[in-house]
């Protein structure tokens, strides 16, 4: 009979740690798609947060590496320095990557450091329990923003995209959903890019995905891709921010945009 | 045997280069010998001051605190420095510059006017190795050929072309 | 063997990239940053890589990643900053990986000051991050242990896979004294066990790591740890004894402030008093046998330090606190003068 789905050969078949409804599971999925139709699982080192996808270590096939908390640009910049010829990607949340890592990641960008970003955005601290991230809407309700985010005392939300695809090295600033099988297809083929931009050499490629976190949100699957829909796509809009096709070194009077 | 000189002056005026060369000597003769500077603002253009010790023994403290030698290249580390210097001591100076305020008789005072002589001798920011050369005329501390060769390890290979000035700046030194 | 003269910071650079350093990253600072310039010149050339992170922190985990890869690595910093790479080092040693790390240390706490000082002593060897782990502590006192230091740092961090440091200091790290370099042929340590540089589909995956979310199984690895830091406590000490056969008072000192000592113990043996001097190389492991040796004729012992008195605990318990120990500092960044050291050892060459 013949097979026509099957689990990527690269996402390793255990029990993960997520919440029924996380999206986290898609994600990897749809990365360990890319990687196997790329076939470099061999040659990929992944880098893990400090979040919920912190033990997605035991998850990918490929070598991993655990970094601190928001250093997983910095770790993987290590890596790919002195291995030049291997696919490197962090895979990290919105608090590690938004607010602790900010500046890893705003300068992993500038410098062009050509690696992949994976960003999981949920508005949201999945593992600590539930409190306001960098992403979190306005009036979104979290632990501690018991009252809604209230820009007056606790600031705006990051725009991570928009922020990234100002500065020259970004080769690719993209953000995806994974809340329906066409965003899902579209989701893949921008990590798809990121990868073949590392191939390529083109420089550093960032695919936000706007992901769900029904536990802590206090929704129930369903609901929470209705509330990616209605309240976080119309603030956080789907689209590619940047994309270099010919590289972010091919004109380098530098100089950020 | 061990000698430990102490250079002192304005940042720029070639204090550091100074003690380095002296510190090649060191090194050409096959002695024991440490270089130290002041580091920290002095850089941009404040006081500066540099230790150069040379031995026939390893060296212990490379700070030197009571120098057998002092070059002094502007008033306030004359003052400074002068009531330091170990008795039977000497003290090189510029004397376009500095005003020489001390009653000890214990110690040497050389004065050139190392600063004039530069610039009458289109040797500019050559003060430093004027004062250089009249150190090692009253000293020996080594010969004028390891001396030459020190000069030719310090100056950079970009600047090699003003090694001929040096050299001309240590005789002048040598014959004030 | 050809004698250079050569910046204490220029010597560990250099002397880092000979003993097959193939990646330095790094952030400005004074008193170490003749370091990364150094480093900045030759690394490329050298075949290795040079970058300027963005910030301590990003540095000391750029290292990581490198480690992780089984490359050997390194960063430099001068104390404030080496408390911002503090985190780092826990990780990289609560994953058991090697890297070097360098501290030219200046006055604290805060921004304090720039000139030299030994204030990092405790930080070095009891607590430089979180958590139970240990690294191992180099402190050169010349330019030329500056470079035999860095290379052993780097053979102990792979043999041990652990971080390894030289607690340098801004007097060690500015002044240039005549150094020469030996052949140096690095042992080559098999990482094809661990390292994560991509498995090729010719093994099972690497993990680097150092989360463990079930006590036991955390308990067991520090455990594991620890055996290992025994074994380095039995054979990696290393101490200089100066005079110290008969010695009446002994003086101990490490790094720069030990030349300072050298200095007053030989004024002192000019004077009858029986001094000597007893000089720690490796500060994590202490010196514990070497201190009891150098220690046996001894009445009493004087730590000189340039800080408030960091070491002088180690001592106290290295000798089961059998005799006096006395304490003298300077801080702040103030270098001790053999004729102050001198000093004490009269006052307590006199009272015995």
């Amino acid at each position: 009979m013949a097979v026509v789905f099957e689990r990527p050969k690269s996402l390793i078949d255990i029990p993960t740690h997520y919440c029924p409804g996380c999206t986290h599971g898609i994600v990897h999925r749809i990365l360990c798609e890319v990687i196997d139709e790329m076939g470099i699982e061999g040659d990929t080192i992944g880098v893990c947060p400090v979040g919920c996808s912190v033990m997605a270590y035991d998850y990918f096939n490929c070598d991993m590496i655990e970094a601190a908390h928001g250093r997983a640009p910095a770790v993987a910049t290590g890596v790919k320095r002195t291995n030049p010829d291997k696919f490197v990607f962090t895979y990290q949340g919105d608090g590690d990557l938004a607010a602790i890592g900010t500046a890893e990641t705003v300068h992993v960008a500038t410098r062009g450091e050509n690696i992949v970003v994976i960003f999981i955005n949920n508005t949201i601290y999945g593992m600590t329990g539930g409190q306001m991230a960098p992403t979190t809407l306005p009036d979104q309700v979290t632990q501690t923003t018991p009252f809604g985010r209230d820009p007056k005392l606790a600031g705006f939300p990051v725009k991570v995209c928009e922020m990234l695809s100002t500065l020259t090295g970004t080769a690719l600033a993209q953000r995806v959903a994974v809340d329906s099988v066409p965003h899902i297809r579209e989701a893949k083929k921008a990590i798809r890019k990121a990868f073949e931009n590392q191939k390529a050499g083109r420089g550093f490629s960032i695919v936000e995905v706007l992901s769900t976190c029904p536990t802590n949100w206090g929704l129930a699957p369903l609901d929470a891709i209705k509330r990616l829909q209605d309240e976080m796509i119309p603030y956080y809009p789907l689209g590619v921010y940047k994309d270099v096709t010919e590289g972010v070194f091919d004109n380098l009077k530098g100089g950020n945009e | 045997m061990t000698t430990e000189i102490l250079l002192a002056g304005f940042g720029g005026q070639g204090i550091l280069f100074a003690g380095k060369i002296l510190a090649y000597c060191g090194l050409m003769d096959n002695k024991e010998l440490s270089w130290l500077p002041s580091y920290g603002p002095e850089m941009r253009g404040g006081t500066c001051n540099c230790s150069v010790t040379i031995s026939d023994d390893p060296i212990g403290s490379p700070l030197v605190l009571t120098p057998h030698l002092l070059i002094a290249m502007n008033q306030p580390s004359f003052d400074k420095f002068v009531s330091c210097v170990r008795p039977g001591g000497k003290v090189f100076f510029d004397s376009t510059l500095i005003e020489p305020e001390c009653d000890r008789t214990d110690i040497e005072l050389f004065g050139i006017p190392s600063q004039q002589m530069a610039d009458d001798n289109g040797l500019k920011g050559g003060s430093n190795i004027i004062l250089l050369g009249k150190l090692l005329k009253e000293t020996g501390i080594c010969s004028l050929e390891t001396m030459q060769k020190a000069i030719e390890k310090v100056v950079p290979p970009k600047k090699a072309a003003l090694i001929p000035n040096n050299f001309k700046a240590i005789e002048l030194g040598m014959n004030a | 063997m050809e004698r250079n003269l050569m910046k204490g910071n220029e010597a560990l650079a250099e002397a880092a990239i000979r003993a097959g350093c193939k990646c330095f990253f790094g952030y400005p600072i004074t008193p170490q940053t003749e370091l990364a310039a150094y480093m900045a010149k030759r690394m490329h050339k050298a075949g290795g890589v040079f970058l300027q992170a963005e910030s301590e922190i990003a540095a000391i985990n750029m290292v990581l990643g490198a480690a992780s890869t089984g490359v050997r690595a390194m960063t430099s910093s001068s104390s404030p900053g080496v408390s911002l790479k503090s985190e780092g080092v826990s990780y990289i040693a609560g994953s058991d990986l090697p890297a070097v790390i360098i501290n030219v240390q200046r006055g604290g706490p805060g921004l304090g000051g720039i000139q030299p000082s030994q204030a990092d002593y405790w930080q070095a060897t009891k607590a430089l991050g979180h958590g139970d782990f240990q690294l191992l502590v180099y402190a050169p006192a010349s330019v030329q242990e500056m470079v035999d230091y860095v290379v052993k740092a780097f053979d102990r961090a792979d043999k041990y896979r652990m971080p390894a440091m030289i607690l340098a200091d801004g007097l060690l790290g500015q002044m240039m004294e005549p150094v020469s370099f030996p052949e140096i042929n690095p042992n080559a340590y098999d990482k094809s066990g661990w390292a994560a540089n991509g498995h090729k589909n010719s093994r099972e995956h690497h993990i680097i790591n150092s989360l463990y979310l079930k006590p036991d199984e955390l308990e067991k690895s520090i455990v594991d740890r620890y055996k290992k830091y025994d074994i380095i406590k039995e054979t990696e000490t290393e101490a200089e004894l100066y005079l110290t056969e008969d010695c009446d008072v002994l003086v101990c000192a490490f790094g720069a402030t030990a030349r300072v000592v050298k200095s007053a113990v030989n004024d002192a043996r000019a004077l009858g008093i029986k001094a000597g001097l007893f000089r720690p190389k490796t500060l994590w492991p202490f010196p514990v046998k070497e201190i009891n040796e150098a220690a046996k004729s001894a009445k009493k012992l004087l730590s000189v330090e340039m800080s408030m008195g960091q070491m002088v605990d180690d001592i106290k318990l290295a000798i089961n606190c059998s005799k006096p120990v006395e304490f003298f500092g300077r801080t702040g960044g103030v270098i001790p003068t053999p004729a102050e050291v001198l000093d004490e050892i009269k006052r307590l060459g006199g009272s015995l």
